[in-house]
């Protein structure tokens, strides 16, 4: 048996056309590996970038010094903002709970939806993301301006280890603030909440209270509240991260406050979502 | 130092000819500094292409070069900033433990480094960014270590700026203000990023002063990236020419001012 081996012959147009076909077929792969490869590499760095910062954790010497501004920093500093933002949230459940169950004839039920509605969801989540544009845009612009002007490298250089003085101090921070940001918010929530009622319907603070809490348990508070912590760990991560890979001189300090924002109030809402089915199991 | 210690060592120019030079303490492991083979590219930039330099005990090494060829990298090498692509890095003996940050830490602590642009941290004040080394690494009281930090910013002309932010100073203070910092642990080795960039005459002067005095005091190793001839030539014993990524020759001042090679010829022309 033979084959024809031999290739047939293509006219010059025909080797253009065939040409400018292999090259639009290159870049429309690269258009769509490059986006799938930048992710996946993201992911990578943020990986070693974890390791690095977890390995530093565990040895001496533990700034303490550091961690207490950092706990200044990150939460007495963001308790204005949050405590605004629970509030605001607690007086519009209040109004819009309320045009709803008269509706409904359910007025009874306004504080427990309420203050129900504030422990379990809105207030962790509106601390999370409140905090993830404050904190987030924060660390990450001065990290950020950390590493272009080479004062992260000084601080290396000096034999200090910049992952456990910078990051991991803002990293836990961050994480034992949030709970205590979300019971701020919480409180003026419920507070606020119960103001908007009052003005509309007197009733007093006490009956507002118990009557809101009736059939909770402790659970139902401690779970949501705690949730918040996986929030501060997931904004202190990456804004550390975008910030101390910051490069390209201030145009790179903007761009990392900005991803720093942006990246942590996503994560943060695609946690929520996995954490409430998560907790819904654990604690039906 | 005995004719055993001189080494000839093989240098290409930037034409390609092999120059045959002689390098003093070539074979001194226990120097404080010794590269050997040094690459580093950045993809497919070869910034340094086969470095090997050695720098004695009180001995200062004054690194020549255009902008871009790489000077700055090499001290970043050195103090394990960055790593090298291959080749060896020796402090005090000592193979440079790049991939234990703990015992790099401890190596650091014998380095001080004065970078390019001073690198202070900004919300820090003067006095704070001289006591951060000192706060991390020694014991001192406070009072000791405000008697410590006075004495090295007196000895770079900063003593009445201690409660300035680096924002407050002019770019030549802050260098004065980051060479203290790098002087605070009183160091065995320093890398000196263009120290006498931006500064005035006088102060260029009392910088070079300063680490004359180091080198016959405390016999302290350097290695002093620079552009200023003037003082490459009063403060190092020996200079080496980078021209894309290698070694193009090393010698004394004078001796690379008499060379006869086009491009030593042509760098050493416009100031001197």
């Amino acid at each position: 048996m033979t084959y024809n081996t031999k290739l047939p012959h293509l006219s010059p147009a025909a080797d253009e056309h065939a040409a400018q076909s292999a090259s639009l077929l290159g870049s429309t792969l690269a258009a769509v590996w490059n986006p799938i490869n930048g992710f996946f590499e993201w992911f990578g760095e943020l990986g070693i970038f974890v390791a690095q910062v977890t390995r530093s954790a565990f040895r001496r010497p533990f700034e303490g010094r550091e961690l207490i501004r950092q706990l200044d920093e990150i939460g007495s500093k963001s308790f204005p903002l949050v405590a605004m933002a629970g509030a605001a949230v607690g007086a519009v459940l209040a109004l819009e709970s309320r045009y709803s169950l008269v509706r409904f004839g359910a007025k009874s039920m306004l504080p427990a939806a309420v203050v129900f509605s504030i422990i379990h969801e809105t207030g962790p989540i509106v601390t999370g993301l409140v905090v993830s544009g404050r904190v987030g845009a924060g660390i990450g612009a001065e990290l950020g301006s950390m590493k272009v002007t080479e004062q992260i490298d000084a601080i290396e250089a000096s034999g200090v280890n910049p992952y456990k003085l910078l990051a991991f101090t803002r990293i836990l921070a961050c994480i034992l603030m949030l709970p205590l940001l979300t019971l701020a918010a919480d409180c003026c929530g419920v507070c606020v909440g119960w103001i908007a009622d009052t003005l509309a319907d007197p009733i007093s603070f006490q009956k507002f209270l118990s009557s809101g809490l009736h059939g909770t348990t402790f659970s139902d508070f401690l779970a949501p509240t705690f949730r918040t912590a996986v929030f501060g760990l997931i904004i202190g991560v990456i804004a550390c991260f975008q910030g101390m890979s910051t490069s390209g001189g201030t145009e790179g300090v903007g761009r990392s406050a900005t991803s720093s924002v942006v990246l942590s109030s996503l994560f943060v809402i695609l946690a929520d979502v996995l954490l409430v089915k998560l907790i819904l199991v654990f604690f039906p | 130092m005995t004719p055993a210690d001189q080494a000839v060592t093989l240098r290409v120019t930037p034409d390609g000819d092999e120059l045959l030079t002689e390098t003093a303490d070539q074979h001194d492991a226990t120097a404080p500094i010794v590269l050997q083979g040094l690459h580093k590219s950045f993809g497919a930039q070869h910034v340094l292409d086969g470095i090997d330099l050695t720098v004695g005990r009180g001995k200062t090494l004054a690194v020549l070069g255009r902008s871009g060829t790489g000077k700055s990298v090499l001290l970043k090498l050195i103090v394990g900033l960055q790593q090298p692509d291959s080749g060896s890095i020796r402090i005090h003996g000592q193979e440079l433990p790049i991939s234990d940050v703990e015992a790099l830490n401890e190596i650091r602590k014998s380095m001080g480094f004065l970078f390019q642009h001073a690198a202070l941290y900004d919300s820090l004040t003067v006095a704070e960014n001289v006591a951060f080394p000192l706060r991390r690494h020694t014991k001192m009281t406070p009072s000791e270590r405000a008697d410590r930090i006075a004495q090295l910013l007196s000895a770079v002309g900063m003593e009445n700026d201690l409660q300035k932010f680096p924002s407050n100073i002019s770019g030549g203070m802050q260098k004065r203000v980051g060479l203290a910092r790098a002087l605070a642990l009183d160091p065995g080795i320093l890398l000196l990023d263009e120290p006498t960039a931006g500064l005035d005459p006088i102060t260029s002067r009392e910088i070079d002063e300063l680490i004359l005095k180091l080198q016959e005091e405390r016999e302290v190793a350097s290695i002093v990236v620079t552009h200023d001839l003037h003082s490459a030539k009063l403060i190092a014993d020996r200079i080496v020419l980078l021209h894309q990524g290698r070694v193009v020759i090393e010698g004394t001042f004078d001796e690379l001012d008499q060379s006869g090679d086009p491009f030593v010829a042509e760098f050493f022309k416009r100031d001197t």
